[in-house]
């Protein structure tokens, strides 16, 4: 079984590589690497104290409704950016999908925002720590600065999410 | 005094504004550990209505949303399986309800829910929540979402809502295994010890 995997996942680097040489002029991304955290690796991003508002969204390449609404994010970013507004993706990808899926999907949708990848099988242990209201349903979003903080799961469109962002920057 | 209706004034506003940003999000109702859950007749991939009034020797049931399409669901569909095939003979069958709106996910319709029933070989009954009725009445936000419920006189009460375990990547590094805890101690008559548990899984679709 082991064996197998490994053969899965060199094969699937294989695909990678070929695919890679085209998409690199694109952005900086494909060449880096995902960052991958547990939980503990995680929680630096959700409870940053400095002058800007985070928006944290999680999503995942197989959750359609994620992936419908992930440019709504992408363009707050763009229009927020100045406003010291932050957004990062918070990928539930599964480990296997990483290098099949969850990267050929940033380079190929150009993503711009910062993506980090949260890989902890512990859920009961880490889903009350992002929010008590969270059932662990995903689209779910937390929008956060120092003295503000709201957990959303539900799906978004652009308005309603820039109207919620725009509270925090009353 | 004016402080009293300053004080009233600002609960009035923020209920006013609560409740608008619950009307917004997802249905959060639903039952809680210790609710009377409701029972339904919903069609299953056999072509026959079921309910759980049919399982006479029942002595509860482990309730599963669960889908074709969502990868979570997809990850434990083996782990359901075994689940039914360990206590469906003790008293605690479980059974399978597919909560999706099918014209959003056409991978969950009833042909193939049946084609992935056949080729996974569940023995559960595997039912189709076609109104979308019963799952917001329950309280399930996700697949997969489990709701352990003990048959009683006075009607199947809820003892466990959550996840099957504590690894859905992979079964043989599992440390709690959350249900079968549960269903072992309604066996034993004895406590849950862990009663309500979270998991990510898809949001169901509307």
């Amino acid at each position: 079984m082991v064996v197998l995997l490994v053969v899965l996942f060199i094969s699937c680097k294989g695909e990678t590589k070929q695919g890679s040489p085209a998409l690199e002029r694109d952005s900086n991304v494909v060449t880096k690497e995902l960052e991958v955290y547990d939980f503990e690796g995680l929680e630096k991003f959700l409870t940053k104290e400095d002058h800007k508002t985070y928006v944290v969204n999680f999503w995942a390449t197989w959750c359609a409704p994620c992936v419908k609404e992930l440019p709504y994010f992408e363009k707050l970013h763009q229009a927020y950016g100045a406003k010291q507004v932050e957004v990062v993706l918070v990928s539930l990808d599964f480990p296997n999908q990483y290098e099949k899926r969850l990267k050929p999907f940033i380079v190929e949708h150009k993503l711009q925002s910062k993506v980090v990848v949260l890989n902890d099988v512990d859920s009961n242990a880490w889903i009350p720590k992002v929010s008590a209201e969270w059932s662990g349903a995903i689209p779910a979003t937390l929008i956060y600065n120092k003295s503000k903080r709201q957990f959303y799961e539900q799906s978004f469109n652009y308005d309603e999410l820039k109207n919620e962002v725009d509270k925090f920057l009353k | 005094m004016k402080k009293l209706m300053k004080l009233v004034l600002v609960a009035i506003v923020i209920a006013g504004v609560s409740a608008f940003t619950i009307s917004k999000k997802q249905v959060r109702e639903g039952y809680k550990v210790g609710d009377v859950a409701t029972d339904f007749k919903l069609p299953n991939i056999d072509g026959k209505m079921v309910s759980l009034s049919n399982f006479k020797d029942a002595k509860g049931f482990i309730i599963t949303f669960t889908c074709n399409t969502c990868p979570y669901a997809v990850a434990y569909e083996d782990r359901i399986e075994a689940l039914n095939k360990k206590y469906a003979s003790q008293g605690y069958p479980v059974i399978a309800i597919m909560p999706n709106n099918v014209e959003v996910k056409p991978g969950d319709s009833m042909d193939a829910m049946k084609a992935r029933a056949q080729e996974k070989g569940f023995t559960f009954p595997y039912l189709m929540d076609t109104n979308q009725k019963i799952y917001p009445q329950y309280g399930a936000t996700k697949t997969p979402h489990i709701y352990i419920l003990e048959k009683t006189k006075g009607g199947n009460i809820v003892k466990y809502i959550g996840a099957i375990d504590d690894n859905y990547q992979d079964a043989t590094k599992v440390k709690t295994k959350y249900v079968e805890n549960a269903v072992d101690a309604l066996l034993k008559g004895k406590d849950i010890e862990i009663k309500e548990t979270k998991a990510i899984g898809c949001s169901i679709k509307v």
